[in-house]
C-alpha cells in the first residue's frame, strides 16, 4: 500500500472515529445547534429589524451565531482528546501529523455543516429573507472552511493550556475577523446587491487556502512536545 | 553497583543513522547522554544505557525521577534537549515515523475512546498501523487478554482493570519489536498481572524487547533481566536485575528522597 493510500485510509478512519463518537455522545452537535438557534432568536429581538434595515443587519447575526457556536463546540474536539490523553495515543501511531489535522478539520466541517443545515433555514424563516439558494451555499461553505480551520488549529493550541475555554476565543476571534467580514458582506450582497463591491467569495476562498495551508504546516509543532 | 553495566556504544557505532547489522540485531534500544528539562528544572541529566534485543528492562525510580519522561522520549512523544535515542536501528529524533512503527506503548492510564467498543478501539488502531488482518488480530488479542465477551461493549463501561487489559491488547496489536510499559500494572487484578507477566515472557522468548516502569519494586526486579534505576534524573544503577537486591534499591530510593528535600 502506498503512503498516500495509507494516509487516505488513516484520514477517513480518524474522521469515522470522531463522527461515531459524537453520534453516540452527542456532546457537540446538540449544543452547537441549540446555541446558534438561540443567538439568531436573541439577535432578532435585540435589534430593531424593520424591513429596510433587515438586509444589512441580519447576515451579521447569522455569522456571529456560527462563530460563537463553533468556538463553543469545536473546542471540545481536541479538549476531550487531551482530557482523556487519547491525543498522545494517536500521536504514537505512525500517522502523518497533517493527516491528523485534516481529519480533525473534516470532522469539524461536518459538525458545523450539520448545525448550518438547521440554522440557515431557521435564519431565513425568522428574518424573512428569501436568500436560500446556490449562491448562499457557496458563501456558507467558504466561510465555514475558514471558521473550522481556525477553530481546529487553535483548539489544538488551547487544549495544551490550562485555561482552554478562555484561551480559544481569545486566540480565534481576532484571526476570524477577515473571514467574518468577508462572509457577512458576501451574504449581505445576496440581500442588498452593492455596485463595485469587492469579490468577497474570492477573498474568502483566498483566506481559506492560506489558513488551511499554514495550519496544516504548523500543526505538528502545536501537538508535539 | 555498576552504573555503566548496560551502557552501549552509541553514536560512534552508527553509519548514516542506522547501526551495522550485527549490532542492530543485538541492540534494540540505545539511549546516549539524553538530557531533558521542563523550564529550568532538569528532568533527565545525561542518561545513557542500552538494551539488548529480547531483554526485559525495568526502569525504576521514585516519583519525579524521570521515568515517564524517558519513556515518552523513547515513544517519540517528547524530544530530548540533548543526546540521541536509537530504537531498532532508527534515530528517534530524525526517523520518528519509523520508530512509531516498531514501538508499542501502554501507559498507566488506558487512553481508550470511551464511546467506542473494545473491538472498535482495536480496529481503529489497526487501521492507524495499516494492519491488513486487523479484524482477526483484534479478535485474537481480545481473547488473549480475556475481554472477548466484552468486545462489543463500550470502553466507557469498563472497570479500570478491564480498560487496562484492552490497552494492553492495543499496545501489542502491531506486534512491536519494542514495547514500552509505563506502570502497566496499575489497577490490574492478580489474574491480569499474571497475563502481563506471561506476555512479557513470551515477547522475550520471541526476541522482542520490553521496557517496564513500575512502583512495585519486587515485581520490577523479578520480571526483568536488567534494571535501570533513575534518581533525580540520573542513572543511579544500570545492570542485571539479579545483582540488585531490594534493600539496595530501597537505599537508593531513600537517598534520593533525602537529597530531594
Amino acid at each position: 500500500m502506498s503512503s498516500f493510500q495509507t494516509g487516505w485510509q488513516q484520514l477517513w478512519s480518524i474522521v469515522g472515529k470522531d463522527l461515531r463518537s459524537e453520534l453516540r455522545a452527542r456532546h457537540v452537535w446538540v449544543a452547537m445547534a441549540l446555541f446558534s438557534a438561540l443567538v439568531l432568536v436573541v439577535f432578532y429581538f435585540a435589534f430593531d429589524l424593520r424591513v429596510e434595515n433587515r438586509g444589512p443587519v441580519a447576515p451579521g447575526a447569522l455569522w456571529i451565531a456560527f462563530v460563537f457556536a463553533s468556538v463553543l463546540g469545536l473546542g471540545r474536539t481536541f479538549a476531550s482528546e487531551q482530557e482523556h490523553g487519547s491525543m498522545d495515543r494517536l500521536l504514537l501511531c505512525p500517522v502523518d501529523r497533517q493527516v491528523i489535522f485534516l481529519a480533525k478539520l473534516i470532522g469539524n466541517l461536518i459538525f458545523l455543516g450539520v448545525v448550518e443545515v438547521v440554522a440557515v433555514p431557521l435564519f431565513a424563516a425568522i428574518y424573512n429573507l428569501p436568500i436560500l439558494g446556490g449562491a448562499l451555499v457557496v458563501i456558507v461553505v467558504l466561510g465555514t472552511v475558514g471558521i473550522a480551520t481556525m477553530c481546529t488549529i487553535f483548539a489544538a493550541v488551547a487544549s495544551t493550556t490550562g485555561a482552554r475555554e478562555i484561551m480559544l476565543p481569545l486566540l480565534v476571534f481576532p484571526l476570524l475577523i477577515p473571514v467574518v467580514i468577508g462572509a457577512v458582506r458576501a451574504t449581505q450582497s445576496l440581500v442588498v446587491p452593492v455596485v463595485n463591491d469587492p469579490p468577497w467569495p474570492g477573498l474568502l476562498a483566498a483566506f481559506d487556502i492560506i489558513f488551511v495551508t499554514i495550519s496544516a504546516l504548523v500543526f505538528q509543532y502545536v501537538v508535539e512536545d | 553497583m555498576n552504573a555503566d553495566a548496560l551502557s552501549m556504544p552509541s553514536a560512534t557505532a552508527e553509519t548514516d543513522g542506522r547501526m551495522p547489522l550485527e549490532q542492530e540485531q543485538r541492540t534494540a534500544v540505545d539511549v546516549a547522554r539524553v538530557r531533558k528539562a521542563y523550564g529550568l528544572r532538569p528532568v533527565l541529566r545525561d542518561v545513557s544505557f542500552g538494551v539488548v534485543a529480547g531483554q526485559c528492562i525495568a526502569v525504576l525510580g521514585p516519583n519525579g525521577a524521570g521515568k515517564t519522561t524517558l519513556l515518552r522520549i523513547l515513544a517519540t512523544l517528547t524530544r530530548p534537549a540533548r543526546g540521541s535515542v536509537t530504537i531498532a536501528g532508527y534515530d528517534a529524533l530524525h526517523e520518528a515515523h519509523e520508530v512509531r512503527r516498531v514501538v508499542g506503548y501502554v501507559g498507566h492510564t488506558p487512553l481508550l475512546y470511551d464511546e467506542l467498543t473494545a473491538k472498535e478501539n482495536l480496529l481503529f488502531f489497526a487501521r492507524m498501523y495499516g494492519l491488513p488482518d486487523g479484524e482477526a488480530r483484534a479478535d485474537a488479542l481480545l481473547k488473549r487478554v480475556g475481554m472477548r465477551s466484552r468486545a462489543n461493549d463500550r470502553a466507557g463501561t469498563f472497570s479500570r482493570g478491564q480498560a487496562q487489559r484492552v490497552a494492553l491488547a492495543r499496545g501489542i496489536l502491531h506486534d512491536p519489536p519494542v514495547l514500552l510499559l509505563d506502570e502497566p500494572d496499575t489497577g490490574l487484578d492478580e489474574d491480569a498481572i499474571r497475563l502481563l507477566h506471561d506476555l512479557i515472557a513470551e515477547r522475550g522468548a520471541a526476541g522482542k524487547t520490553t521496557l517496564l516502569t513500575t512502583h512495585t519494586l519486587e515485581r520490577g526486579l523479578a520480571w526483568s533481566d536488567a534494571a535501570v534505576v533513575l534518581t533525580d534524573g540520573r542513572v543511579a544503577y544500570a545492570g542485571p536485575s539479579d545483582e540488585m537486591t531490594l534493600p539496595d534499591l530501597r537505599l537508593l530510593y531513600a537517598n534520593a528522597r533525602r537529597s530531594g528535600r
